[in-house]
């Protein structure tokens, strides 16, 4: 899809995302190249390859690659770039991913189960207008069929928190 | 679990445990599931037994609640040693340990130490034994010695189970021995070392018992000698001409090595004993059992059990031994 | 011939009503495992392991191998109707796998997908059945060298001309070998890239990675289109899987081709997930359409479902036979075989002929039961894309998080997971390709091993990778697949300068 800017629709460019995905890269490259250099990047005689010899040339690899896609979208910077995605698109996406991160989050101090019953009953009633009944049978039954199948059957503990405890699960 | 679980835990254990003083005292039982963290991956000589008691546990009902074994591998077992010494107070977590509870602290400074977690029971000793390929042409120890110190240094190739950890502090220990140094390979897993030398890829392993045993019977490895201070008590014939009790010990064939390790039971730090002495019972029960008897006779375990006082003493000890051993080979972390 | 007479024997051993019975409640459990990504085939066995130790060894065994049949055919289907592959080996089934259902042929794909892995594992029961003894003796031949010429050979077979510009393919394929990196090092023990972090301890989870980069980045993707989306208009036919059979028989070749590379590297042992990527990549070099490849080519479902499932059935030869397990899966089952005292090596054909004949039995009975179990279901899988998106994205979301967090057992898992969502919708709409990621990912801590292996065992002398036939052969194959893409390029230079 190599839309031009000023096509009909207003949206961000791939201008940004690309260099900072590049810089990403870039960064992790720099980690690996230093973290191989402190374990040793020497062939030892007799022994082959030291455990940091194929790191660094991995990590030389993504430092070269990522460097000459940076410098790319660098010398692009003030051309017309294809677009990244439109304003419209980028809102919806922002829908989800926003109560994606929430939801991680939760997951980490309440617990996946407590976390799982919002998750979908946010989406069921906000953004599905499901009636109530539908939507508490949905969101209840899904972690409910969760902690059954994992915790009782397969005896594979999820992540719990403050309620479960509370109930003594 | 989450932080604030953990506070809300133990809270309530400190609940339940005042409620207990008050009372009458009753014996602890587990009041869910039971996470048995292996710090090794599927398949290897921990696991294999961890889903032996497992089974041993599930066919004898010895338990109440069920017991679930959670492989936790990650950089040499450290990732399972750290989760049990987090766990603090949590009596429904216990973590069966190898070598690496000594070795993977030494070689990697990875901060815990035996002394973090609670020590439950020792099950058994693992014995290790010196093998090579049934072509080969060493009929003996001291043949193999001999051969070794004739050629040149790295001449010889041993093959063992990952790195600076139990199999490459005995090839230490063996090339001390001899005199000559031999080039230590490390694989994944106890199966793939014994089979690399099934196959004739390497002249020499230290695979356990229970990881040979099949090859030898059926007449691909040869074992030449034990590295214990005796021999092995089982007289029960393994091949058409020999049994376990039969291998000569090292020192006998004048490779003064010995090297046992542990297969023992550890909980979280922190919890009580009341709760430890049901882990000491349940480990009692699954002793007790005929299973287990055939599973120690076709592994060649040492059947040493120990608690309390006594294990930890000889953890102290063991964990010396292996501190001098790990120094001597300069596998210490720097 | 003596190996029908015993498996008559194994047939009439296990094939009774309650037995028949365990193997529906088998595969049963088996698919319910492989759908739910994280709780893959090795959990799930050891799991259930312990409710077989109550029956009789027979039905226990039984049970037992279709569970694995089960989890086997199940992995298919979460990548096909969502792109998250349930099963490390299903990686391969998204790339065609998923583009079908989106073109509504989910139950094309669905029965694709089964097809192949009953026509993989069946091929691969044969040989167990009646090469067992030869075949063994050929797994002894892999040594250090020979496995990472095998590993070579994937990943030259796999990589080619990519559509996406070369710089971020390379980027990506970096990317991915230094994240298989992380961790300790298997042959000198040092903690690389870990800076003190426990949780890096384990480094990156293949199956983490794939359900971020493909599940929660094809959510985000679908996001794109709105919260209207209602689902897709998947027609349910039911003579569905007839009319995709008829289909099916004109890609023996492929079929045959993935049945070789996938008996093969079970054997070896390569392990499943290899073998599905390198029967797709040849897949796509020998086919004409080649660009058809990746959106939507049936072909590219059944090349890596036959090799997949002949190469996880292939596993058990290796295992039964010289006790090392070809894959994660297989050493679970070692585990519980150890518990009814059977002990795996040369010997369980002549020690325990009844219940290697049975199980081997057991295996024929349990693929062909379990094909028509997960066939009569395609139409009811393909109706879940149906549900509008509002509920089946929170629940998708719900099931990656369970099986990110059960891989390990670790919340920082799920955390990672979500990070590899954004990065695989970054990557989506920047145009770096994902599957060089994913493979160097599954290949790099592997290939990296069996070199310095290879090395400490020649003293630092890359002699070792031609010393004998099989080695120089299979490296002589690797660099053939690498550079065979150049040859059209270069005669069509010849030929314009002549």
């Amino acid at each position: 899809m190599e839309r031009s800017e000023d096509a009909a629709e207003a949206g961000m460019s791939n201008r940004w995302p690309e260099i900072l995905v590049a810089l990403f890269l870039f960064a992790i490259g720099v980690i690996v190249v230093s973290d191989s250099i402190r374990v040793g990047t020497g062939w030892e005689e007799g022994e082959g390859p030291r455990a940091g010899y194929f790191p660094f040339y991995i990590g030389s690899i993504l430092l070269i690659s990522s460097g000459w896609i940076l410098i790319g979208a660098l010398a692009r910077i003030r051309k017309p770039q294809p677009q990244f995605a439109t304003w419209e698109e980028l809102r919806s996406v922002m829908q989800m991913l926003v109560p994606l991160s929430i939801y991680i989050v939760a997951v980490v101090f309440l617990g996946l189960y407590v976390s799982s019953f919002v998750l979908i009953a946010y989406f069921m009633k906000v953004h599905g207008k499901f009636g109530v009944i539908g939507t508490v049978l949905t969101s209840v039954g899904v972690p409910l069929a969760a902690f059954m199948l994992f915790e009782r059957w397969f005896l594979v503990p999820l992540p719990k928190g403050p309620l479960e405890l509370m109930l003594g699960l | 679990m989450t932080k604030f679980g953990k506070w809300a835990g133990r809270a309530l254990v400190t609940a339940i445990a005042t409620i207990g003083l008050t009372g009458v005292a009753q014996a602890w039982e587990p009041t869910k599931p039971v996470e048995f963290v292996v710090p090794a991956g599927t398949g290897g000589g921990a696991d294999q037994m961890a889903r032996f008691i497992q089974g041993i546990v599930a066919k004898n009902k010895l338990m109440a609640q069920p017991l679930v074994v959670v492989n936790k591998s990650g950089g040499a077992g450290a990732e399972g040693f750290l989760e049990v010494k987090g766990a603090k107070g949590d009596p429904h977590k216990i973590i069966i340990t190898l070598s690496n509870l000594f070795t993977t602290p030494l070689a990697t400074g990875v901060p815990f130490n035996w002394r973090d977690l609670t020590p439950g029971a020792m099950l058994a000793l693992d014995q290790f034994v010196l093998w090579v390929n049934a072509d080969a042409p060493y009929k003996t120890a001291k043949d193999y010695v001999e051969a070794v110190k004739s050629k040149p240094a790295n001449t010889f190739k041993m093959a063992g189970t990952g790195s600076k950890q139990e199999d490459q502090i005995i090839t230490a220990m063996i090339d001390k021995a001899t005199g000559k140094k031999m080039t230590y390979v490390p694989f994944k897993g106890g199966g793939d070392v014994a089979v690399q030398l099934v196959g004739a890829h390497v002249d020499s392993t230290v695979n356990n018992p229970i990881e040979a045993e099949a090859h030898w019977r059926g007449g691909k490895l040869r074992p030449l000698c034990i590295m214990d201070s005796e021999k092995l008590p089982y007289n029960e014939k393994v091949t058409a001409t020999q049994s376990w009790g039969d291998i000569p010990t090292c020192k006998s064939a004048g490779v003064p090595v010995e090297y046992l390790m542990l297969r023992g039971i550890f909980l979280a730090p922190g919890v009580t004993q009341d709760q430890v002495d049901f882990y000491v019972n349940l480990f009692k029960k699954v002793r007790e059992t005929p299973d287990w008897a055939e599973f120690m006779k076709k592994g060649a375990f040492k059947q040493t059990f120990m608690t309390g006082k006594e294990f930890s003493d000889w953890l102290g000890k063991t964990e010396a031994m292996h501190y001098g051993l790990m120094k001597e080979a300069g596998f210490l972390a720097k | 011939m003596e190996e029908l007479n015993n498996l008559m024997h194994g047939f009439s051993v296990a094939l009774t009503l309650p037995n028949l019975g365990f193997m529906v409640l088998g595969i049963t459990l088996g698919i319910l495992i492989g759908v739910l990504p994280g709780l893959g085939g090795a959990n799930g066995i050891a799991i259930l392991l312990p409710l077989t130790f109550s029956m009789d060894q027979t039905s226990a065994i039984i049970m037992l191998s279709c569970i694995y049949w089960g989890a086997l055919f199940g992995g298919a289907i979460t990548s096909i109707l969502f792109n998250i592959p349930g099963e490390p080996w299903s990686v391969a089934t998204t790339f065609d796998g998923f583009p079908m259902a989106q073109q509504g042929r989910a139950g094309a794909a669905l029965t694709a997908a089964f097809t192949s892995s009953f026509v993989g594992a069946f091929f691969a029961v044969l040989l167990i059945t009646f090469l067992a003894p030869l075949v063994a003796k050929f797994a002894l031949k892999f040594g250090a060298a020979e496995m990472f010429a095998v590993q070579m050979l994937t990943f030259c077979s796999f990589v080619g001309m990519s559509k996406e510009p070369p710089a971020k393919t390379l980027a990506v394929m970096a990317l991915g070998f230094a994240m298989a990196a992380v961790g300790m090092d298997t042959v000198t023990g040092t903690l690389r890239m870990t800076f003190g972090y426990p949780e890096l301890l384990k480094g990156f989870d293949f199956l983490i990675a794939v359900i971020g980069l493909f599940g929660i980045g094809e959510i985000l993707l679908t996001m794109e289109e709105g919260l209207a989306f209602k689902g897709k208009s998947a027609k349910i036919q039911l003579n569905v899987v007839l009319q995709t059979w008829k289909e099916l028989l004109r890609y023996w070749r492929t079929s045959l081709r993935s049945v070789l590379v996938g008996c093969w590297m079970g054997v070896t042992p390569g392990g499943a997930t290899p073998a599905s990527f390198m029967a797709y990549g040849l897949a796509r070099r020998g086919a004409k359409d080649k660009d058809t490849f990746g959106k939507g080519n049936i072909e590219g479902v059944v090349a890596p479902e036959t090799a997949a499932h002949a190469a996880g059935t292939s596993a058990l030869l290796p295992m039964l036979t010289l006790g090392i397990p070809g894959s994660p899966t297989a050493a679970v089952l070692l585990g519980g075989l150890l518990i009814w005292g059977l002990q795996p090596g040369p010997l369980l054909f002549t020690e325990k002929p009844d219940f290697v004949w049975g199980l081997i039995a057991s295996m024929y009975l349990g693929n062909i039961v379990g094909l028509i179990v997960v066939l009569t279901t395609v139409p009811w899988w393909a109706a879940i894309l149906r549900i509008p998106f509002s509920v089946i994205g929170p629940v998708i979301i719900v099931i990656c998080a369970i099986g990110a967090y059960t891989v390990h057992s670790s919340i920082f898992d799920v955390v990672m997971m979500l990070v590899f969502g954004v990065f695989g919708y970054l990557f989506k709409k920047l145009r770096y390709p994902l599957a060089p990621l994913v493979l160097a990912l599954v290949l790099g801590d592997m290939a990296e091993s069996s070199f310095r292996q290879s090395m400490l065992l020649s003293q630092g002398s890359l002699d070792i990778f031609w010393a004998n036939p099989l080695v120089a052969g299979l490296m002589l194959l690797s660099f053939t697949m690498l550079l065979w893409p150049i040859v059209p390029a270069l005669k069509h230079y010849l030929r314009g300068r002549g």
